[in-house]
């Protein structure tokens, strides 16, 4: 077996037994990148001599008793973070050769626990799109599939654990860019509740959206890393004072008396019944380890993409207002006039989806249109956060699909941006409403392409989603890894 | 149609964004079915209902007003495109 193959718990087991060191594991990850990221393309910025450094590190740490719990972990971050020192270009021309003099907070807080951080890997443009086509420095493929999506916009945090780059990732989630591809490429990913996890460091899209989560090969790993990573952050005002509980202690096999909601509205008619035919089996394996299951209406979830449709462009459109060519990022200048600065960089660092995007947002917000748009979505907001917390007076979680269909061709869908808006149906609703939610790998069409099943649940019960998604992938002792020979 | 050329253009402005005329095009079409989607929305009946803007509302995150570390004057210039070593420099603005 390759060191590459081994899970982050596995890992730290055979490193404290003295099996494997950290410099070992490393160099497998990054033999695997030189082997396979010619074709997955999921690093944007590789630091292999750095990556290797830290795994010295972290060796000699250990030897002197100071383990931390993801010490000598070879890890990839989205290139949405800001990494002191290490390029960030949040996949876009505008932020090329942008180097950030600071870390984000999670990205402290994975070097505090002795972590490698072998990289920043793909996404699409500022975190706008399901793709990761829009990335402005090549865009990753599926690891199951040549030719075919790795998801997004956290497609490259995605493609590299799947295939084996890193032992796990970090990624955001806005509108569902760590539900969604971690689902397309077969991997775990969570999607905290709003406010669990710092946005410090985190560049924003959408302010009242974003959070940032972990990608991993199994639920095991997904709690070790939300342990690192979660917390009140006094630099991100939005970070919420909650304590937060050892997420591994909610790894149990156990789901008696559990209610297992299950939202008509996620499985209509445009569902690919492959999809439905993974999903309903885990239900089912829930339903005879003795969950009940109860059905359940969230009856505003057909209006979620037009609510986000506005409201997530119109965050974007002032959080992308301070790209203008003054303190940080590119300059282009025709004229030595300040609108000239202004539209010039924007005009030449800003790709399609994100000018579209600027477009909606700020023409939503603008006045005359204000209440007709970002009120009216704002107002529809709160109608969809009360359909949760109705739902949760009757189950525990919610399980559902995450997309309506598995990863699609590269280039299909570039001249509708609506169609893939409209993909994004089932993931949305959980940002809108700030409540944590899972994708753990529930099986494979019959294609071979992965499908995720998705868990929701109340606000900062990550618990229990842990605990649902554990003992589904027990029952279905999904394949990790694809081939990629 | 729910956009017309001419607030494509404007809204372009508003944003410091410079479309070409095909840009514009591509834009006004794209932008009128994706408004064309949303208003679905108006099919709700929203009177007096309360807008969120923050699912998970924190009130007041204050802090003491005690000078903590920050980034140095150098270190905040170093990413800039054009600095004189104390300002970012920009073109004339007035």
């Amino acid at each position: 077996m390759n060191l590459y193959e081994l899970t982050v718990a596995e890992a730290m087991s055979r490193m404290a037994a003295g099996d494997i060191s950290s410099e070992a594991l490393t160099r497998s990850c990054l033999d695997r990148i030189d082997q396979v990221d010619g074709e997955v393309g999921a690093f944007i910025t590789l630091d292999r001599d750095g990556a290797l450094e830290q795994a010295r590190t972290a060796d000699l740490e250990r030897k002197q008793g100071r383990v931390g719990t993801l010490c000598g972990i070879p890890v990839a971050i989205k290139d949405l973070l800001c990494t002191r020192g290490m390029r960030t270009t949040c996949g876009s021309k505008m932020l090329a050769d942008f180097i950030p003099p600071y870390d984000a907070t999670v990205v402290e807080k994975i070097r505090g626990q002795g972590g490698v951080i072998v990289g920043k890997v793909a996404m699409d443009e500022f975190a706008m799109g399901s793709t990761s086509e829009s990335c402005a420095f090549g865009v990753p493929q599926n690891p199951w599939k040549k030719g075919y999506v790795a998801g997004g916009s956290s497609g490259g945090s995605a493609a590299a654990v799947s295939a084996g780059e890193c032992l796990a990732s970090l990624g955001s989630d806005t509108g569902g860019s760590i539900r969604q591809p971690a689902s397309l490429c077969g991997t775990v990913g969570m999607k905290p509740t709003y406010g669990r996890v710092s946005r410090y460091g985190l560049v924003a899209f959408a302010s009242s959206l974003d959070q940032v989560g972990p990608l991993s090969r199994d639920v095991t790993d997904c709690a070790v890393l939300m342990n690192a990573i979660s917390g009140h952050d006094h630099r991100d005002s939005t970070s919420v004072k909650t304590e937060v509980p050892d997420f591994t202690s909610f790894l149990v096999e156990d789901v008696r008396g559990l209610r297992i909601g299950v939202p008509r509205e996620y499985f209509s008619a445009g569902l690919h019944p492959e999809v439905e035919r993974v999903v309903r089996g885990g239900i089912d394996l829930l339903r005879r380890a003795g969950a009940e299951v109860v059905g359940i209406t969230l009856p505003h979830t057909e209006y979620c993409v037009a609510a986000y449709y506005l409201i997530a462009p119109a965050e974007a459109s002032s959080n992308l207002a301070r790209y203008d060519g003054v303190n940080f990022g590119r300059r282009d200048m025709k004229a030595e006039t300040l609108m000239s600065m202004y539209k010039d960089t924007r005009s030449a660092g800003f790709g399609a989806e994100v000018k579209r995007r600027i477009l909606i947002g700020t023409y939503a917000l603008s006045s005359g249109y204000y209440d007709a748009y970002y009120k009216k979505a704002s107002q529809v907001r709160t109608m969809i956060l009360r359909d949760f917390q109705a739902a949760f007076e009757l189950c525990d979680v919610l399980v559902s699909p995450v997309t309506p269909t598995p990863a699609w061709r590269l280039g299909e869908n570039s001249d509708n941006p609506l169609a893939v808006y409209l993909s994004d149906i089932l993931t949305i609703s959980a940002n809108l409403a700030g409540i944590p939610a899972i994708s753990v790998p529930g099986g494979f069409s019959s294609d071979g392409l992965p499908v995720g099943i998705q868990i929701q649940g109340p606000h900062f019960d990550e618990g229990v989603l842990l605990r649902v998604a554990y003992i589904l992938e027990k029952m279905l002792g999904v394949t990790r890894m694809p081939s990629l020979d | 149609m729910n956009i017309s050329r001419a607030d494509v253009e404007h809204v372009a402005h508003l944003a410091r964004l410079h479309l070409s005329a095909s840009e514009l095009s591509i834009m006004t079409e794209q932008l009128d079915q994706i408004l064309a989607y949303v208003q679905k929305l108006q099919e709700l009946d929203t009177t007096d209902l309360p807008p969120t803007t923050h699912a998970i509302s924190v009130c007041n995150a204050f802090r003491e007003d005690r000078v903590l570390p920050s980034l140095s004057q150098k270190v905040a210039l170093s990413c800039s495109p054009k600095h004189n070593e104390e300002m970012f420099q920009v073109p004339r603005i007035i």
